[in-house]
């Protein structure tokens, strides 16, 4: 291997090894945002059911913001699953066809 | 890249022109509801509901979308197991059968609150059989495509999902011109869900006649068939891992990238900027009509420079531009302040009244149409209410403003914001199909590539409307509050795309 080529090749190998390091560093960030959604999303339905006037209103807020909370407990707790593999290194390298699955 | 002979060219026509047109017909299906969102939530709802009407009817609307995943979970499990085509078909009557019925459901003022809960079950179908249509066409076309070729290919089944919109537009339009405003609100609404039985009927006739897929015929004659598809894919964590990227990197931005511009943009047009009826759905029309073409030109480049960055650019341009746009859009039909430089002329006022029994109190309400200098016009609506108990306080009448025009100019500026929505939505759709197909592996692959799509698309996508509405409502809002949710949907598909996901252009599908 000529010289010119051990450089391009030890400069990609060091930006996949950074690239591994960002992919891992984020997985942190994703475990954290998947709680930090929900309690976001249940603390504005609070705050927004208690606001609504008595009656219709209310239970028309309550609706809403139950659909809205319940189809987002699922999704954030898979993105939480998502920054466990991502931590976990499971990101690292994709595979590239199906043998790898 | 390989060439096709002309009898292979002259097959896979056929299989995109058959599994397009049945998969365009199920979307027609699925959008003539959100686009008569209004005229329904009159409908289904007490008539002094309100605002919450069309809150409860984009519920029942997003509702559909919900439950997409789950069709995509059983219809995807049959996919893999009895092979696609028989699984399409069948969702194919499920939808149009559900639209049919749709069409019959009476009023509220006949039946209660037994209509909306009618409906809702109804939708509830149309979402599960959308949910297994989509990803059967997709993996249906693709594993008929050549390598080298699968975005060129599969970007026609992207066309559908626009081209049903539009042809949901055109149908509602074509109707309400026909029949006249005040029918049309009253019962010729129903007329576009009841002509989907026919057209679902065309198609089931042409689907009958398409073969299984030869990737699918070739592993069950080698017996290779996954014994239980929904096990591999979210039960295998190699597999499982793979269907949260496509989600979180790819089709969670894409799916509010999809309904702000193709949706959203109606409804804002419509009801925050108090646009006529047919002039925020011509709007969409023509904006559909010049963006369509690129779905094929960015799904052929994506065979060539790979799909990821295509993808990830739309959302990056959503993201960045979507304020600025709905900002022009309010700036250009603030007629409020118009009128106070530009009126040129006013309308002899059209008065009715409306008498208040319990109370004994009057409602008047006046409405005169104001033409402005540019060309544009609107009607000025003011409604005062005269109490019969004269201790009280005469109120001051509340002014709204409805049905707003454009001068020609800010026409074709609306519409070449709306373009670059939607063409925005064709950068990041064109090559999703392919994108999906590649990821995973045919024995589980109706059922894996169904579920993130659905998910993306149907929960996060079908949502936009109903949130961003629901946000923009909020006490201290503003009317562009709404669209903090399509952008941070997109930002965190966005980085997530762009650090995890490989620039694959293309790559085996037969295994």
């Amino acid at each position: 291997m000529s010289r010119p080529d051990a450089l391009c090749l030890n400069l990609t190998i060091k930006n996949q090894e950074n690239m591994n390091a960002l992919k891992r560093i984020l997985g942190i960030l994703w475990i954290v945002l998947g709680p930090t959604i929900i309690i976001f999303l249940v603390m504005q339905a609070i705050e927004k059911i208690a606001a609504a006037t008595e009656g219709i209103a209310r239970t028309n807020t309550t609706l809403q913001w139950s659909i809205i909370i319940i189809i987002f407990i699922p999704i954030c707790a898979a993105l939480m699953i998502f920054g466990y593999y991502a931590l976990k290194g499971e990101y690292d390298r994709l595979p590239q066809n199906s043998e790898e699955l | 890249m390989p060439k096709l002979d002309d009898n292979a060219t002259q097959s896979i026509t056929k299989v995109i022109a058959a599994s397009s047109l049945g998969t365009l017909i199920e979307w027609y299906d699925f959008y003539i509801f959100g686009s008569l969102a209004v005229i329904i939530g009159h409908q289904l709802f007490p008539s002094d509901a309100g605002a919450s009407a069309l809150i409860n009817t984009l519920a029942i609307f997003a509702a559909g979308f919900i439950v997409r995943p789950f069709g995509a979970l059983v219809f995807g499990r049959l996919g893999d197991l009895i092979g696609r085509k028989y699984t399409f078909l069948l969702t194919l009557v499920l939808m149009g059968g559900s639209t049919f019925l749709i069409g019959l459901i009476p009023s509220y003022s006949s039946i209660g609150y037994a209509a909306p809960i009618l409906v809702l079950i109804l939708r509830l179908v149309q979402g599960l059989a959308l949910g297994g249509e989509y990803g059967g066409a997709a993996t249906y076309v693709a594993e008929h495509a050549p390598p080298g070729k699968r975005g060129f290919f599969t970007s026609w089944i992207q066309t559908t999902a626009t081209l049903g919109l539009f042809l949901s537009l055109g149908v509602i339009v074509g109707t309400k011109n026909i029949l006249g405003a005040e029918a049309f609100a009253d019962w010729g609404w129903r007329i576009p869900f009841l002509l989907s039985i026919l057209l679902v009927g065309v198609s089931i006739y042409i689907r009958m006649k398409m073969h299984e897929s030869p990737v699918f015929s070739k592993l069950k004659s080698e017996g290779k068939i996954s014994a239980n598809p929904l096990k591999e894919s979210f039960q295998k964590k190699a597999n499982f891992k793979m269907v949260l990227l496509a989600l979180f990197g790819a089709t969670m931005g894409q799916g509010v990238i999809w309904y702000t511009g193709q949706f959203y943009a109606q409804s804002f047009l419509e009801n925050t900027c108090k646009l006529d009826f047919n002039e925020s759905r011509y709007i969409l029309l023509w904006a559909i009509l010049f963006a369509t073409p690129f779905f094929v030109v960015f799904g052929s480049w994506s065979d060539k420079v790979g799909r990821k960055w295509i993808m990830l650019s739309g959302m990056l341009l959503g993201i960045i531009f979507y304020r600025p746009i709905y900002q022009y859009f309010i700036d250009a039909t603030n007629v409020e302040e118009f009128q106070k430089t530009e009126l040129v002329s006013v309308s002899e006022p059209v008065i009715s009244s409306e008498y208040i029994e319990d109370k004994a109190d009057s409602v008047i309400t006046s409405t005169v149409v104001k033409t402005l200098k540019s060309g544009g016009t609107f009607k000025e609506i003011s409604v005062q209410t005269i109490h019969a108990d004269k201790t009280l306080a005469a109120e001051e009448p509340k002014i709204s403003f409805a049905d707003v025009t454009l001068s020609s100019v800010t026409y074709w500026i609306i519409i070449g914001l709306v373009f670059f929505q939607v063409l925005l939505v064709t950068m990041v759709y064109g090559p999703i199909a392919a994108f999906l197909v590649e990821l995973f592996p045919t024995q589980i692959r109706y059922t894996s590539m169904s579920l993130p799509y659905h998910i993306g698309n149907g929960v996060f996508g079908g949502l936009v409307p109903f949130i961003a509405t629901l946000v923009a409502s909020f006490q201290g809002s503003t009317p562009l509050s709404g669209l903090w949710y399509p952008i941070g949907i997109a930002a965190l598909s966005f980085v997530i795309g762009a650090v995890y996901i490989n620039n694959k252009g293309d790559s085996e599908v037969m295994d």
